[in-house]
């Protein structure tokens, strides 16, 4: 699989268990899905856990990014500061454009 | 325990009185079913007892002296710093510690960021750098919380971070493992590289404390 976002790319985080009844194991916490960020970097592309956790391949290898967060936009009435973040590894299949 | 010394008091023997000691896993459901597995597995012929305990010795070893020997060699050599945060894993290496081929991120308290890592999934941590991970660690507690207000979980560690820095959260819960390279405390200036890493705790490179 190509990796088709890079550095500073708007992303948002699918729910592919709401929205394509994927069941098992799953890696994109629940907290970060629907919420949009930013690309931070490209860490290499890995095998797919959600295969993997089963005896599959992991194949094809999905790329895998660190997506960054605001964390007002993540949780609702954050009481940190405005700029704290949240930095969470999500695999592109998990992605599309924010 | 030992009934060999002498009790010249008056005890209420309904009981064994034994010492309080850290709870006892050891005849656990999972504990007899590894064990059981590990037989099972030398009686095949799979692996051996030696390379059972060989392991055992490995992981005992392991410990957060790497992972501080790493900082101060980067504190007091900014090639190596760059090396570090551009490739943890290949500056880990260099200082002949092997991460197994796991990915490793340095990130970098500064002035104006303070970084702390979490693994919400699990309890991923980079074991060959900074040994076995603490019990609150794995605690549902910290990995629940940690995430959605760092900064009071902070304050319970100690640690009071300004509204001026940025606390970034790091949730590790893929193929990365991180380590956070603490800011170097002011008055270390002129110290020893190994004077520098006594000053390195687990907690800085957890990221839940400074120095």
């Amino acid at each position: 699989m190509q990796a088709i976002f890079g550095p500073g790319d708007r992303v948002q985080v699918m729910d592919l268990e709401a929205e394509q009844g994927l069941t098992g194991h799953m890696r994109a916490p629940v907290y970060c899905r629907g919420k949009t960020g930013e690309i931070e970097r490209f860490c290499g592309a890995f095998g797919n856990p959600e295969t993997l956790a089963y005896g599959g391949d992991g194949t094809p290898a999905q790329p895998l990014y660190r997506v960054r967060f605001k964390q007002a936009d993540v949780w609702p009435g954050y009481a940190g500061a405005a700029n704290d973040c949240i930095e969470i590894e999500v695999y592109q299949h998990w992605l599309k454009a924010g | 325990m030992s009934h060999a010394h002498s009790h010249d008091h008056h005890h209420d023997h309904d009981h064994d009185h034994a010492p309080i000691e850290a709870e006892d896993t050891s005849s656990s459901d999972t504990a007899i079913l590894a064990d059981a597995l590990r037989m099972v597995l030398i009686e095949k012929g799979i692996f051996t007892a030696a390379e059972v305990q060989d392991q055992l010795t490995l992981m005992e070893g392991r410990s957060d002296r790497n992972g501080a020997a790493m900082i101060a060699r980067a504190w007091v050599d900014a090639d190596y710093r760059d090396a570090l945060l551009a490739d943890g894993a290949a500056a880990a290496q260099a200082l002949g510690y092997d991460t197994k081929g796991t990915p490793l991120i340095v990130l970098e308290n500064t002035a104006k960021v303070h970084n702390v890592v979490v693994c919400t999934l699990c309890s991923c941590y980079p074991v060959t750098l900074l040994g076995p991970s603490p019990e609150w660690y794995k605690s549902k507690a910290y990995r629940g919380r940690v995430v959605r207000d760092p900064r009071s979980v902070l304050r319970e560690f100690g640690t009071e971070i300004g509204p001026d820095r940025e606390v970034r959260v790091h949730d590790s819960t893929a193929d990365m493992r991180y380590m956070i390279m603490p800011k170097r405390p002011k008055d270390s200036a002129g110290m020893t590289e190994d004077a520098l890493a006594g000053l390195i705790t687990r907690n800085g490179l957890i990221g839940v404390a400074e120095l």
